[in-house]
């Protein structure tokens, strides 16, 4: 319980901030050294494609599902009423 | 010695007891009835039970083999963590529907004919709208209604389908559907509306979080992965599925990330997992049905840990819309850790369940080579970390603070979530133990290092998106358009026209009487008074008395007769457009017993020629 509220106090935020930003770099470097035993498809053999291609998806899914949402999906709570 | 006793009937006919109980036998009833289901399923031996014959048919009530046990499992796992959750509920009728339900799914799992299926399917689809309906307000009752159209819809394309493939086949087993055909479509149609496959996927976010919080529990577990189940038996390998499933996972990923409401997006996510079991169905390797059936067994347990745990925080708060809360795990840390490993659970992280099963879908198109399957499943994975992972737990347990202070949901609950957490990492950490019950045997290893770090990658660069896109995904206040518009606002269409057409035949009916039948009496009647007033001064009293009663009989014949006629037909049309009107609304028993009543004409004729 002490980490979380640790995680959730103002003042780490930027402790945490920090060590996201380390994690990251070094899930994207790891990559590159990791030992490629099957590759399928061109990607397989990129390193750090995983870290790229979930970042894309991430804003891809972000900025497309919210225009599609406000140009067409979205309409107010009482529509059906 | 009885040789093999039915597990869905426990349940089924152990529900007739329920009402007879109470408090704490109660309980101990309702866990001893799931975990006696349990037993029979695990110690049913593999081979054909239960053969009855009725009207010259084999109905057989349990093909056992390696594809239906390791549902079975699943599912009497699922009833006893269900039942624990829901404990503490105190009406009976609630605890009855959800043993039919459950009693209902293992019923269908282990059907071998079409008939034993088609029978238990429908069991299925009445005992989950009553878990529905006893939510008890007016969201639910409509929801309710949609969802059981939708349900009997489907139900009747099946029974067609059956219909059509015995009249082709002459068999009535439920084994592999031969491709085309309407027998082939209609089966087809059946299965994937309970699979909830677009478009026939939105009773399933329509009527999911209008469901008692118990009852939602169940209802994520049982409809679509008894579907997923028939799927694997009947259509294994349709290149159909292999699209159908993807569109899915994208489309559930789509919805959730606008939704705002906590369980309508779990809903969501229901889809979009159910899509990778359907694209693995369609793909239909040994590989891939395997990861569809592993897929389907992770997913009872972490779907169902999620919803338990946002039903925990519903229960406590009361609330359901994202934008409501924040900063619940200040009172409620322990709910918060369950819901995170059923999060990290169907995002797929390493050491949690959904890791070792997913990616053996994935991995099935790989093999398969079907690189855009691969490239879109992995874009919807990041879709289901983004929803589930970050935005639901962010805006629902930190975020801004709504000051809502609360307390642990009950005990019974915490257990419950306790027990499929634990499942959720004992097969992320021991994927052996469920890669051994699998249909298959299995050749795969989930913990490579490249895998590993994939998949890290995957995860982690979507955070960061994530945050640098907060803004972005604040909840809004909106519904989401979703393909029940063509019958939620088709109905009301309907109603307009259909109350233009009355409305005018009622003003021309009115027109009608009066020119007809009321203009000329008053006329004679007139004209009768006229020739009155001018007999006067012939003093033949005896005339004018005629005169004036004709035209009071006229006027009475007026009043009471064509008025009332004008009246009847009037109050009829207005009778006839209330009825319409409510039809609309929902009172949709009508329409059930109307399809009823054809399935037991159908039913009829089947037997009768």
């Amino acid at each position: 319980m002490k980490i979380i509220d640790w995680l959730a106090d103002e003042n780490n935020r930027g402790t945490l901030k920090k060590a996201s930003y380390i994690t990251l770099f070094i899930v994207f470097v790891a990559d590159f050294f990791v030992h490629r035993h099957h590759a399928t498809f061109i990607w397989d053999n990129i390193p750090g494609f995983g870290a790229v291609y979930g970042f894309v998806s991430c804003i891809v899914i972000i900025r497309v599902s919210k225009a599609l949402g406000h140009a067409v999906l979205m309409k107010k709570e009482d529509y059906y009423d | 010695m009885i040789e093999w006793v039915h597990p869905g009937a426990i349940l089924i006919i152990g529900a007739v007891l329920v009402p007879f109980l109470k408090g704490g036998i109660k309980q101990v009833y309702l866990l001893l009835l799931s975990a006696l289901a349990f037993a029979a399923i695990v110690s049913s031996s593999h081979g054909t039970h239960g053969v009855v014959h009725i009207l010259n048919q084999e109905l057989v009530f349990g093909r056992v083999d390696r594809l239906s046990l390791v549902f079975g499992y699943i599912f009497g796992i699922m009833s006893f963590i269900g039942f624990t959750y829901g404990l503490h509920v105190k009406r009976d009728g609630e605890h009855m529907a959800a043993l039919l339900y459950a009693g209902g799914s293992m019923g269908a799992v282990f059907a071998g004919d079409f008939i034993t299926l088609f029978i238990f399917w429908e069991v299925m689809a009445f005992a989950s709208l009553f878990l529905v309906w006893f939510k008890g307000d007016k969201a639910s009752g409509e929801a309710g209604y949609r969802y059981i159209l939708v349900h009997i819809f489907g139900g009747v394309c099946l029974l067609g389908g059956i219909i059509i493939y015995y009249a082709n086949t002459g068999t009535l087993e439920f084994n592999a559907v031969k491709v085309g055909g309407p027998a082939f479509y209609m089966i087809l149609i059946g299965f994937l509306i309970n699979a909830a496959v677009p478009p026939f996927s939105a009773w399933l976010a329509d009527a999911y979080p209008e469901a008692t919080i118990m009852g939602a529990v169940f209802m994520c577990a049982f409809t679509t992965k008894t579907a997923v189940y028939v799927l694997i038996r009947g259509f294994a390998g349709t290149e159909l599925l292999i699209w159908m499933g993807v569109i899915m996972a994208i489309y559930g990923v789509v919805y959730a990330t606008l939704e705002g409401d906590a369980r309508r997006l779990l809903a969501y996510h229901i889809i979009s997992q159910v899509g990778y079991m359907v694209t693995g169905i369609g793909i239909g390797t040994e590989m891939a049905l395997n990861g569809s059936t592993a897929h389907a067994f992770a997913h009872i347990l972490y779907k169902g840990l999620l919803f338990m745990g946002v039903g925990a925080v519903i229960h406590m708060t009361g609330k359901r819309k994202l934008k409501e809360l924040g900063g619940i795990y200040k009172t409620m840390p322990i709910t918060m850790l369950l819901y995170m490993i059923g999060a990290f659970s169907i995002s797929a992280f390493p050491l949690f369940s959904g890791f070792v099963s997913k990616s053996m879908v994935v991995t099935a198109a790989e093999e398969s080579h079907i690189a855009w399957a691969v490239l879109l499943l992995t874009l919807a994975s990041s879709g289901t970390f983004i929803s589930l992972g970050l935005k639901l737990p962010y805006y629902m347990f930190f975020g801004k603070d709504s000051g809502i202070r609360t307390k642990e949901p009950p005990l019974n609950m915490l257990i419950a979530m306790g027990i499929a957490a634990f499942l959720c990492i004992a097969i992320g950490v021991w994927p052996d133990a469920l890669y051994g019950v699998l249909p298959y045997p299995v050749d795969y290893h989930p913990y490579t290092a490249q895998h590993v770090m994939t998949a890290l990658g995957i995860l982690l660069f979507t955070a960061l998106g994530f945050f640098m896109l907060l803004k972005k995904l604040d909840p809004e206040p909106t519904i989401s358009m979703d393909t029940d518009w063509f019958y939620r606002k088709g109905g009301m269409l309907f109603l307009k026209i259909a109350e233009r057409p009355v409305a005018l035949v009622d003003a021309f009916v009115s027109e009608l009487y009066s020119t007809i039948g009321f203009r000329p009496a008053k006329r004679i009647g007139g004209h009768l008074w006229e020739f009155d007033g001018k007999a006067v001064d012939g003093a033949v009293n005896g005339t004018s008395w005629i005169a004036q009663i004709t035209a009071k009989v006229i006027n009475f014949i007026d009043k009471y007769f064509v008025d009332g006629t004008v009246n009847g037909l009037a109050l009829f049309v207005d009778i006839k457009s209330r009825i319409l009107r409510r039809i609309q609304t929902g009172d949709a028993q009508n329409y059930a017993l109307v399809m009823l009543l054809g399935v037991v004409f159908l039913m009829g004729v089947y037997y009768f020629y």
